[in-house]
């Protein structure tokens, strides 16, 4: 086996291995955009958690380095949530460097995330018995970290405890005696501890505690909702207030104050989206312009500046998502048209299906087949730079068209000049393990907020294939340094 | 099939698609649906449901006969004679005392619930009609020579002469147990100007459904699962799988400019249509025998079959037409293999009289064939038992 023919086959077989690696990572990596344990139009839970598990461990367990560096790729939660703690059930590897960069990407990781979702890692991690050496390191170091373990324990009860018996950690002596030991009556010298105790017999005690806390307890005092409402309102946080803008709205005499361009793009979204279309028509001027200063901030966060932009928006009826995720896919449109108007020197959007009134965006609903051929014919003939199609990828009417004519129009029409386009899918197709594509012409990439879009048009070039395996692994390496080397951001 | 021809010349007609289009289908696993959409919109004639909870439902049609189905809901049918829009039934804001929200009676036998109704089809208001949605059709099949023999040969029994062929039954399966249905009606992207599906199962046409207006349509999108299909396509969809359809791409020599790429498009939009009109040319545009069954103002109810050939896909259906010939509703059944045999058996009987002799000389067989072939079908209890004795043990010594 030592003649050129070996040599030859061995080459390709390179290729072949680098081409397979390159498009396992990218269809990870996308997943990893995208991809919930949750319903969705089309697939239920079960078969989406299968799907995105395995992918998981086929990552985990063929690329460890690069599943690890996927942390800083800008993916969501669940799926940072996913990685650390397979990679924590993994245990360390025996490379020093590697074991080192993977334990500074888990914790910079878990700051970056909310506080309940780590706390429910915690107890998950518990609940499957994972507790090696290093599991117990990364939750004390969060443990440390956290500012006001009283709170937290307040707040997190359950799950702070599981987390400290885990991990054995010695907890501040009040702590541990408010978690472990609750039916001693010795005051607290903590002030938010003690309020703890005082607001179980005393119902004017409970507005000094966090509000989901505080809720129960009003339940129990019968404090009346309104009243409740209108003097826990300075402890809600922002997500809260949105949640509850509904609830207030419903309950007379109860208003919450809340300044709604300081909800993000995509929350804002669903929001609107929430909201009765009456209700949109009376409120549409104050709702656009908080969803224009939401985009101009999101901007600041994430400088984006483009030329002649076009959008597709799919507005079609599995837009409207599953019971779980409400109007998700369809908020992810609205946010976008936004985010890239403001980012944009031209802008024009085209919603499929069109409505008559389109006089204000914010009146979408999800309604209708997914028909994108012709809005892309239209795209193209506005001429624009760049053309972001936004839809979940089930093109119906009819299928797989869009797709031949991006293509026709590449090699017969436009030829160089043709607009870059780039399809953003907001759900993950468990089916294929990937966000669900419209072609080979058009690259894919998984969408989780609007926020996320210059992101992902910097990751387009890895789903268009022209890019290769060390691109990726720069690419990687670099978004990696940029997460250790900034700021807790 | 000359008796059909020779029969039906007068009111022979073919279930067309005028003013309605067919848009590419939704597929989910083995259910392919094709919306159809409509063109034209006219208001003049609204349909809506009417459900019924009980177990099943027994209808006098005559003094002595009565249809016993399991019913899940009857249709109400307004129109308006001069044009103007007509509201839908149950969709007026004003409360209106007289208007009736039930038929017949219901009665809790205890291990089971049954309605009893007076009508098939009963005229509610001067333009209000309630009638039973595929039970119009289903009554029409079985009540197809429903009298019996008109000539007493020797060889039919003394029951098939007192009672004919009653009492005749059909079976048919739920949508709920065609397999993908149920997931495939769910994800199913309703068209705005969308009038009505056609069901495909394993890419048979199992049943076209047709309304006059799309607010109807999307009121009784999921009807389509509490309808009836034959059993055939129960198991068409246990072995049935995904099937993608590609009519011809964009033809990229065709293109020159923008304007080109969009006739393309167009062009596949209508060879969709064309694939899906030739996928179900079986029931449109076939021709078929219809029989008015009731009048309302410038519509008529019918219901129709098409010719009962046991070697192809046969349905039975019920139509209501505008009087300038444009399909306002349409509810169509796939008959199974067995039923079709029955109905045909049966035609071919009563064409030649009843007469066994004749009739096994048209369809080139034994008698002795012929009548093992009817009681295969089961219509055994229509013979003496001597002649069956008789047939068996003769073509167990094979003659």
């Amino acid at each position: 086996m030592t003649d050129g023919k070996f040599q030859s086959t061995s080459t390709e077989r390179e290729q072949l291995r680098e081409q397979c690696e390159r498009e396992d990572l990218v269809m990870f990596i996308n997943a990893c955009f995208a991809a919930t344990r949750q319903n969705e139009f089309y697939t239920d839970q079960y078969r989406m958690s299968v799907s995105i598990e395995f992918l998981h461990q086929y990552v985990l367990i063929n690329y460890r380095l690069l599943y690890s560096r996927t942390l800083a790729a800008g993916i969501n939660h669940f799926n940072q949530l996913q990685i650390i703690f397979n990679l924590l059930q993994a245990g360390a590897p025996a490379d020093l460097k590697q074991r080192t960069e993977e334990g500074a990407l888990i914790a910079v990781a878990l700051h970056g995330l909310p506080a309940n979702r780590v706390y429910a890692l915690f107890a998950r991690l518990q609940k499957n018995r994972v507790n090696n050496r290093r599991t117990r390191a990364v939750i004390k170091a969060y443990l440390n970290w956290r500012r006001d373990p009283e709170f937290d324990a307040i707040k997190y009860r359950n799950k702070y405890r599981a987390a400290a018996t885990h991990v054995h950690s010695r907890l501040n002596e009040e702590v541990g005696r408010f978690l472990f030991d609750r039916s001693n009556q010795k005051p607290y010298t903590m002030p938010l501890l003690n309020q703890y105790r005082q607001a179980q017999y005393s119902a004017a005690a409970i507005y000094e505690l966090p509000f989901t806390v505080a809720e129960s307890l009003a339940q129990k005092h019968k404090v009346p909702r309104d009243v409740f409402l209108n003097k826990i309102e300075p402890k809600m946080t922002a997500t809260e207030k949105l949640r509850f803008q509904a609830t207030a709205a419903r309950t007379k005499g109860a208003q919450i104050e809340f300044d709604l361009s300081r909800a993000g793009l995509t929350k804002l979204a669903l929001y609107i989206l929430s909201l009765k279309q009456s209700e949109r028509v009376q409120r549409a001027d104050e709702l656009q312009a908080a969803l224009e200063s939401a985009a101009e901030k999101t901007l600041t966060r994430a400088p984006l500046s483009l030329g002649r932009v076009a959008t597709i928006l799919d507005r079609s009826r599995s837009a409207a998502g599953s019971r779980e995720k409400r109007n998700r896919p369809l908020a992810v449109s609205l946010a976008a048209s936004y985010l890239l108007r403001s980012a944009a020197t031209e802008y024009r959007a085209f919603w499929t299906p069109a409505w008559e009134d389109q006089s204000f965006e914010i009146l979408t609903h999800a309604a209708g087949q997914t028909a994108l051929a012709e809005p892309l014919l239209d795209a193209l003939e506005w001429q624009p730079d760049l053309i972001v199609i936004v839809s979940d990828g089930y093109e119906n009417d009819p299928p797989q068209l869009v797709d031949q004519v991006a293509c026709v129009y590449r090699n017969a029409i436009g030829k160089a000049e043709t607009p870059e386009i780039v399809h953003m899918n907001p759900v993950f197709d468990a089916d294929h393990y990937a966000p669900r594509r419209l072609g080979a012409t058009i690259p894919t990439v998984g969408l989780r907020d609007a926020e996320d879009i210059p992101t992902m048009l910097g990751f387009a070039k890895f789903t268009a294939g022209a890019a290769t395996l060390d691109e990726l692994e720069e690419y990687l390496a670099f978004r990696v340094n940029r997460m250790l080397h900034s700021d807790g951001t | 099939m000359e008796h059909n021809k020779s029969k039906a010349t007068d009111c022979l007609e073919t279930i067309s698609l005028k003013g309605l289009t067919l848009a590419p289908s939704q597929v989910l696993g083995g259910v392919r649906l094709v919306p159809v959409l409509r063109k034209q919109l006219r208001e003049d004639l609204r349909l809506t449901k009417r459900p019924y909870y009980e177990d099943i439902a027994a209808v006098q049609i005559d003094n002595k006969t009565a249809y016993y189905s399991y019913i899940p809901h009857a249709f109400i049918a307004d129109w308006s004679d001069d044009g103007s829009p007509a509201v839908a039934y149950g969709t007026q804001i004003r409360s209106n005392k007289s208007t009736k929200t039930s038929d017949g009676k219901a009665h809790d036998l205890g291990f089971m619930t049954a309605r009893v109704m007076k009508k098939m089809r009963a005229r509610e208001n001067r333009n209000r009609l309630r009638f039973l949605p595929m039970d119009v059709s289903l009554e029409g099949f079985l009540s197809l020579h429903f009298g019996g023999p008109q000539i007493i040969w020797e060889e039919y029994s003394r029951e098939a002469i007192r009672d004919g062929l009653s009492p005749r039954c059909e079976t048919s399966i739920p949508g709920r147990w065609l397999k993908g249905l149920e997931d495939a009606l769910r994800v199913f992207e309703i068209h705005t100007n969308q009038v009505g599906s056609l069901v495909f199962v394993g890419d048979a046409l199992a049943s076209a459904f047709i309304v006059p207006h799309p607010d109807d349509y999307r009121a009784l999108h999921e009807t389509l699962l509490t309808d009836e299909y034959g059993e055939l396509l129960y198991f068409y969809g246990l072995y049935a799988e995904e099937n993608r359809l590609h009519p011809d791409a964009i033809d990229a020599r065709n293109v020159q400019s923008l304007k080109d790429l969009r006739n393309e498009v167009a062009r596949v939009r209508s060879d969709w249509s064309k694939l899906h009109s030739l996928m179900s040319n079986n029931l449109l545009g076939c021709p078929v025998r219809n029989e008015m069954v009731y009048r309302m103002g410038p519509f008529h109810l019918q219901r129709f079959m098409t010719e009962l050939n046991p070697k192809a896909e046969n349905h039975i259906g019920e139509a209501i037409v505008r009087k300038n010939g444009t399909l306002e509703y349409l509810k169509s059944y796939r008959l199974s293999a067995a039923q079709c045999r029955r109905a045909y058996l049966l035609m071919q009987l009563a064409d030649s009289n009843w007469s066994l002799d004749a009739c096994a000389e048209k369809l080139a067989c034994a008698k002795n064939e012929l009548i093992y072939r009817l009681e295969k079908a089961g219509f055994g209890h229509l013979f003496h038992r001597h002649v069956l004795d008789q047939v068996h043990s003769e073509i167990r010594k094979g003659k």
